[in-house]
């Protein structure tokens, strides 16, 4: 109490100025919440898978199952991969998208049908048409224990070195193609047409 | 659409059986029972229960599940969940503690797979530090101001003093 120095009347500048960018901050971090609670995608997990190598994997092919495919086989360009079943209702909403877009063959647009009778899986491509150009079963879903897979339909793409590169859980719609998937593409596309300075992954 | 099967189904029902009317109704409820398995098509899905060893097996079982999240109805864990991904999980998680694997081990092949997400329980590393550490931070931060202004008021007690004998 024998501080010398007189008592200063109301709070320094500085004080109120920090006090009031720190309330805007937290008022602003609650918008953003607030706003971020009602995008559809909110449950959304990022896949575990990105930048990392896909998964290696041996499964049938769904039009003759004594092929087995190994994910090997599929380097050498990008292809995308997408998920679904005969059972899943979202996958049939998703498919004329999914369609216009394997059509414009910029890209291997390769079906992974999860848990689905193989009956029920050919009767389905027969009904709506065949987008792919190549469709793996995986019956048991213990593969796509290994890709992370959660619920029908996802979406990945994988480099020309088999590294996941981008992955969209849900159905795909014409927004996300063109805002996400063909970017992330044309990036591939700019990195595999210039000469490789560094040697692959 | 589910009603008018139902009644039509039920019509023929009283056309060919008019003299027990009372078995009607268990009839209609048996129908209505089938009929979602008759419109959906399901998921394959490998229908027996999973088969523990022992009794200590199975206790560390659903001592680790309830460890896991489900990850795709994502505020249950995995030991709650009725989703497919949970029940193929549910299985894999025991194949992997039958193959010899440590519960660790089991949650670093679930992280590796579907991130980080999948432990009710994270561990705290630098990427997550600010949420360890941030509300203590806070705390000490808001004590730290509050000593500073109870400090300042102490000092303004003098002037103060005259205004409130006034009262």
């Amino acid at each position: 109490m024998s501080d010398p120095r007189p008592a200063s009347r109301p709070l320094p500048p500085v004080a109120i100025v920090i006090g009031v960018l720190f309330f805007f901050g937290l008022l602003g971090l609650m918008i953003y919440g607030v706003m971020k609670s009602g995008a559809p995608d909110r449950d959304i997990l990022p896949s575990a898978l990105i930048g990392k190598p896909a998964p290696a994997f041996a499964l049938p092919v769904l039009h003759d199952p004594s092929i087995t495919v190994n994910s090997s086989e599929l380097r050498g360009a990008p292809y995308v991969l997408n998920v679904w079943g005969s059972w899943c209702a979202a996958c049939r909403e998703e498919h004329p998208i999914l369609t216009r877009f394997a059509e414009t063959k910029r890209v291997r647009v390769i079906g992974y049908n999860w848990k689905d009778e193989p009956t029920d899986a050919l009767r389905w491509l027969e009904q709506l048409g065949n987008p792919f150009v190549l469709v793996l079963t995986d019956i048991e879903g213990r593969t796509a224990i290994d890709w992370g897979i959660t619920a029908a339909p996802e979406t990945f793409l994988v480099d020309a070195s088999g590294v996941v590169r981008w992955k969209y859980s849900g159905a795909l719609s014409q927004r996300v193609i063109e805002t996400q998937l063909i970017p992330e593409l044309e990036k591939l596309e700019r990195d595999h047409a210039k000469p490789r300075a560094t040697p692959a992954e | 659409m589910r009603n008018r099967v139902l009644r039509l189904r039920s019509e023929s029902g009283t056309a060919s059986r008019t003299t027990d009317r009372r078995a009607l109704p268990v009839w209609v409820l048996a129908f209505a029972l089938m009929v979602p398995v008759l419109t959906l098509a399901q998921a394959v899905s490998d229908p027996t229960p999973l088969q523990y060893r022992d009794a200590a097996e199975e206790a560390r079982f659903h001592a680790l599940a309830a460890e896991l999240r489900c990850v795709q109805c994502q505020n249950q864990s995995l030991a709650d969940s009725n989703a497919q991904i949970a029940h193929d999980l549910r299985r894999e998680v025991l194949t992997l503690m039958q193959q010899g694997r440590t519960d660790a081990q089991i949650k670093q092949f679930l992280v590796d797979r579907y991130g980080e997400f999948v432990l009710y329980r994270p561990v705290m590393d630098t990427r997550n530090s600010v949420l360890w550490f941030g509300p203590v931070a806070l705390v000490l931060g808001g004590a730290g101001v509050l000593a500073w202004v109870v400090r300042r008021r102490s000092r303004q007690v003098q002037p103060m003093g005259d205004s409130e004998e006034r009262w």
